[in-house]
């Protein structure tokens, strides 16, 4: 899977493989995984639990690191955790000691040569693009649980970082809510151009959001399929043509699952 | 139409304090006993004006807030340091664990033969009371800050110094406050017993005016007493630990 000559890698994976030590012995979670993700790409992982997506995304974010392989960001190789991967997790992770607007400016506040003026504007102008411009002072408990989504999205944006890693960030949230921010993070995504790997396990999603979609299978984690993505912008995610092809990439799993059984 | 709500309590109060009085002058109850509340009042206003009893108030809190002090200021960064370091977790965390368990006045002993009938000694007392409470509860509390506040500082480049003061430390804090409130109930027992038990030279507290109160059988003096422990504790939960803990509730969303 390399990337077109054109376009530079912002992430490479190189034979990556990631063991744990399960209760019955070593476990492979992840087994020679390579992928580039180009700059300003939307990459999706998606496969059904025991894929190792998640454990994928620790390592891009660099919270745990790989047993072999190599992973890159851009020339240099990920040693660990950095603001230029930030990540949004599945519950929104908002510090409830703080209200929405210094939860914001957390990440920021550790980003070097800004005034603090600077970065309240900047916070400021990520609460605005999130919708949410008139929350500042609130408590994250005061707000429904795709408001605080939002405000962690508005987190993870504000330090601008060159990568923003999802780990299922709208897996917790009602369909309505969701497709709201399937469309808010569309605008956003096509607006900045940030690159963005996001992991789910929802096939659907996946296609309405990515311009790739890798397909992970379990046990241990393999890259099994890759679909490009080309529908236009943005996408709704009852769109007959964006279920069909929701449907391929379903029955690829399976067939990945039903072969793997017999193996 | 409704009341207002300090009434029924005051109502209460009265009738309450009435029927003690009543019973206590038709020598239904022994005075020698069980003394009126206007004997345990009156004692208490003696007291007030010769100034007996605020000087043992002071001595008494003075003690008190220093040991608390100095254990909570001992404690702290123990328990951060059992939390953060196996090997000193598997040494003072588990002997903290076992020194929480003891009465602190069993300390008396040994500590008037370490540091003599002294200030010292009592001090001494009230840190044991408070250090273990504050340590095992400031490292329960780390250790149970939620991982994922964790992951997501470190991915927005917090580590270090800077993770523990704005990220382990607030979240550490509901506990923390909790493990200080227990801390001062020990001290503060552990205070009274300490006073009661020994006559300490330097310092007449208000367990010693206790004591002196059961030798001279005044139980006006003693109830007196027990009534100003009582006020100190309460003043300092109003004064403190209350609104410390309401303050925390609200904020984050655990009371409205």
């Amino acid at each position: 899977m390399d990337s077109p000559g054109s376009q530079p890698a912002a992430l490479t994976l190189r034979n990556v493989t990631k063991r744990f030590n399960g209760a019955s012995g070593p476990l492979t979670a992840l087994e020679d995984i390579s992928i580039d993700v180009r700059e300003g790409e939307f990459l999706v992982l998606v496969g059904p639990s025991g894929c190792g997506k998640s454990t994928l995304l620790s390592l891009l974010a660099g919270l745990e690191l790989p047993d072999e392989g190599e992973i890159r960001l851009a020339d240099s190789p990920v040693r660990g955790p950095g603001r230029d991967r930030l990540v949004m997790f599945q519950q929104d992770a908002l510090f409830p000691w703080l209200n929405v607007l210094e939860n914001v400016t957390f990440g920021l506040r550790l980003k070097p040569g800004l005034t603090d003026d600077e970065r309240r504007e900047s916070a400021r102008h990520y609460l605005q693009l999130v919708g949410l411009g008139n929350k500042e002072l609130a408590r994250p408990h005061e707000l429904s649980g795709g408001m605080r989504q939002r405000v962690a999205l508005a987190r993870s944006l504000a330090p601008n970082p060159r990568v923003l890693l999802m780990d299922e960030p709208f897996s917790a949230l009602d369909a309505l809510t969701r497709d709201q921010l399937y469309g808010d993070i569309q605008e956003i995504f096509t607006k900045r151009r940030k690159t963005i790997v996001l992991v789910t396990h929802n096939i659907r999603e996946a296609v309405c959001l990515g311009d790739r979609v890798v397909l992970l299978s379990p046990h241990p984690g393999r890259v099994r399929e890759v679909f490009e993505i080309d529908l236009p912008r943005p996408r709704r995610i009852n769109d007959p043509a964006l279920a069909a092809l929701a449907a391929r990439v379903t029955e690829s799993l399976a067939s990945h699952l039903t072969k793997g059984a017999l193996e | 139409m409704s009341l207002p709500r300090p009434v029924i309590p005051t109502v209460l109060a009265v009738l309450m304090l009435g029927c003690w009085e009543w019973a206590v002058r038709s020598g239904r109850v022994d005075e020698l006993f069980f003394p009126a509340p206007s004997h345990v009042v009156e004692w208490c206003w003696d007291g007030l004006l010769n100034g007996e009893l605020l000087s043992a108030t002071w001595v008494t809190v003075r003690r008190l807030a220093l040991g608390f002090l100095i254990g909570v200021v001992l404690g702290f960064p123990l328990g951060a340091l059992c939390a953060r370091v196996r090997w000193i977790n598997d040494t003072l965390g588990i002997i903290a664990l076992g020194l929480q368990t003891l009465p602190s006045v069993c300390w008396v002993p040994l500590a008037l033969l370490w540091f003599g009938p002294e200030e010292s000694a009592v001090v001494f007392v009230v840190v044991m009371g408070t250090l273990w409470a504050v340590l095992v509860a400031v490292r329960e509390s780390v250790l149970n800050v939620e991982p994922l506040y964790l992951r997501a500082a470190q991915t927005m480049g917090s580590g270090g110094v800077h993770l523990w003061t704005q990220v382990v430390l607030p979240a550490a804090l509901p506990g923390v406050i909790s493990g200080m409130k227990q801390g001062w109930a020990f001290a503060w027992r552990s205070l009274m017993a300490a006073e009661i038990f020994v006559v300490i030279l330097s310092g007449f507290g208000l367990g010693s005016l206790l004591h002196a109160g059961r030798e001279l059988l005044r139980m006006e003096q003693v109830m007196g007493v027990m009534g100003v422990i009582m006020l100190v504790g309460f003043l300092a939960d109003l004064a403190f630990f209350s609104p410390v803990e309401r303050w925390l509730r609200r904020s984050r969303g655990l009371e409205r």
